[in-house]
């Protein structure tokens, strides 16, 4: 299990250092192109770029992301489920301490996992995805983003991910300065030469070309995680099926992700940006296709262990390579696929008003329960000492004292 | 003076391959400790729920003493149990036997669906038996790593040398035990 940890940290780490290089080329290009012979200036740029994004985004790295999100932070009272889930995972994956749970006021079902090791981590899910999945879809869900914190993904997905943005910014920025004020410098160079035309023609070149290979590097990484995280979670939970039928539901989903963008898209469980950017090509995408790993979860043949997904992987990609590294499947052992862990209490309506209630609760909404049966929802900015039933009339005293 | 460069060095890379497999052997057994204390944890949380769940039960269901009593008494039994992985496990399986009966006795009594304190301790009691099912789970792969190690070459040897004792899994006696008691209502 944590041979397959360690193989994963190794593979992200050369993936972050390859990143980090083609950034300083990229600074240096920079500089060359501004001013012959300014490349190791553009190089310091450069450095102090990815220094400072490094730095930031291990720190603050996930409570930027759950800002953006837009996520708040819940207890155990909120929605004693969705937490007891989470701790039912964080036992299953064997994590050291129990991530904070977030809740989204989306109605499109998702989720994603957050936090820089499994210390800090935290999960995040919509409104949508609690009404719209029973406990063990749930369950499949919340074990899939614990894989995520498990395998260290998170960390790198975000360094990786600034990296990228500041690749492309690089770019962006030396390629305007070259055209626009291109024409000045080539007249006023009169020492340059055919190697210094070289370095420029060179650097040109590399300008257009890194911001696209380092948005493919990013988009297969993103991809392979989520097919690793995916095994995880049928490790954790023992039952494909549950995760299986999750991916379904929340890729059947039309609703878009109001505050997912093209930057926080790899982060989540089903790609948020499928309704509105189905158009674009395949290379470019963040996540495999759901139908895809659903059909790999639904053909583990009964096993649940990382061999048993690897083995689906290939004979349902048809890939030679599988997506488990070779040291993480020698160490795992065996295991069988069990039936459903727990019964499902509710149905969808329950779910749904739990949902509302929890996110009425959230926004200091003041619950009564009427003897007739009405249950009184009070907002925050009600003034009054008192609120009457508008069913049997009843008066009712407001608890929240007025400020 | 070759030959003796050559023989230190190979004793030295020896040391550290006895080293690392010792370590090894050690996390091995602290994981195997760990997940075992966390079994624990989860089993003390269902021996001081099943209290509060007897009693906010015990208005609706008058007629079923047989079966409170059957889980009182199982519990009794749970808490007071000392010695092997085994026996422990014993216990603690004819404990979920009883919780599974009486669950699936109170699917007879409408009105306890209507109690918010009975469907909160359903959900608590649900999820701990969930959650000892998973860090079961957690424990026997964690025993299974232990016990390869211990068992195969040439980590064998190391084992051998420092006396490892392998562990025993916490077992489930059948297969409908795997099952989590049917709570519906």
């Amino acid at each position: 299990m944590w041979e397959l940890v360690r193989a994963n940290q190794r593979r992200a780490a050369t993936l972050v250092v390859l990143m980090a290089a083609l950034l300083f080329l990229v600074g240096y290009a920079l500089g060359e192109a501004l001013a012959p012979g300014a490349g190791a200036a553009g190089l310091l740029v450069a450095f102090m770029v990815w220094v400072v994004l490094t730095l930031v985004s291990y720190f603050q790295g996930d409570t930027i992301f759950l800002a953006l999100a837009g996520a708040r932070k819940i207890e155990k009272q909120d929605n004693p489920q969705l937490v007891n889930v989470v701790e039912e995972m964080t036992i299953a994956a064997g994590l050291p301490r129990v991530p904070d749970v977030y809740v989204m006021d989306e109605a499109a079902p998702n989720a994603f996992a957050t936090g820089r090791d499994p210390q800090h981590a935290a999960v995040a899910v919509t409104a949508g995805l609690l009404e719209t999945l029973d406990r063990d879809e749930l369950q499949g869900v919340i074990a899939h983003e614990l894989g995520h914190v498990r395998n260290r993904d998170v960390l790198y997905m975000l360094m990786v991910g600034i990296m990228m943005g500041a690749i492309v910014l690089l770019a962006d920025l030396g390629a305007r300065v070259f055209f626009y004020g291109g024409g000045r410098r080539r007249t006023s160079s009169r020492d340059g030469g055919q190697g210094q035309l070289l370095i420029v023609v060179v650097a040109v070149v590399l300008m257009i070309l890194a911001p696209i290979v380092a948005q493919l590097i990013y988009f297969a990484i993103s991809r392979r995680r989520e097919y690793l995280a995916d095994a995880s979670s049928a490790l954790f939970t023992r039952f494909p099926e549950g995760l299986a039928r999750a991916l379904e539901k929340i890729s059947g989903s039309t609703v878009a992700l109001r505050s997912a963008t093209r930057a926080t898209a790899p982060m989540y469980i089903v790609n948020p940006l499928g309704v509105t950017a189905r158009g674009l090509a395949d290379l470019t995408s963040t996540h495999p296709p759901t139908s895809e790993r659903v059909r790999i979860l639904r053909s583990m043949g009964g096993g649940a262990s990382l061999r048993s997904y690897d083995d689906a992987f290939r004979s349902v990609t048809g890939k030679s390579g599988g997506v488990v590294p070779p040291s993480g499947l020698a160490a795992a052992p065996p295991v069988a696929a069990a039936s459903p862990a727990s019964p499902d209490a509710g149905t969808r309506l329950d779910r749904v008003r739990q949902t509302t209630d929890m996110l009425w609760r959230l926004n200091r909404y003041v619950f009564i329960g009427c003897g007739c049966g009405t249950k009184l929802k009070v907002p925050p900015a009600y003034v009054g000492r008192a609120v009457a039933c508008p069913h049997c009339g009843t008066v009712h005293q407001v608890r929240a004292e007025p400020a | 003076m070759i030959v003796l460069l050559v023989f230190v060095v190979l004793i030295v890379v020896a040391v550290f391959w006895v080293m690392g497999m010792y370590n090894g052997l050690v996390g091995s057994r602290n994981e195997v400790k760990n997940s075992w204390s966390q079994i624990e944890v989860q089993l003390k949380r269902r021996h001081d729920l099943i209290p509060n769940l007897v009693e906010t039960v015990k208005g609706y269901m008058g007629h079923e003493r047989g079966t409170l009593e059957a889980v009182t008494k199982a519990r009794q039994q749970a808490v007071e149990v000392t010695g092997s992985v085994e026996d422990r496990a014993k216990v603690e399986n004819a404990l979920s036997q009883t919780l599974r009966s009486l669950f699936a006795v109170a699917e007879a009594y409408p009105d306890l669906k209507a109690n918010q304190n009975f469907l909160a301790l359903q959900e608590e009691i649900t999820s701990t038996e969930n959650k000892i099912g998973f860090a079961r789970q957690y424990y026997n792969d964690a025993v299974l790593r232990l016990n390869n190690r211990i068992q195969m070459f040439p980590s064998s040897i190391i084992a051998g040398m420092f006396n490892f004792l392998q562990e025993k899994f916490f077992e489930i006696e059948t297969p409908e035990d795997r099952q989590v008691p049917q709570v519906k209502f």
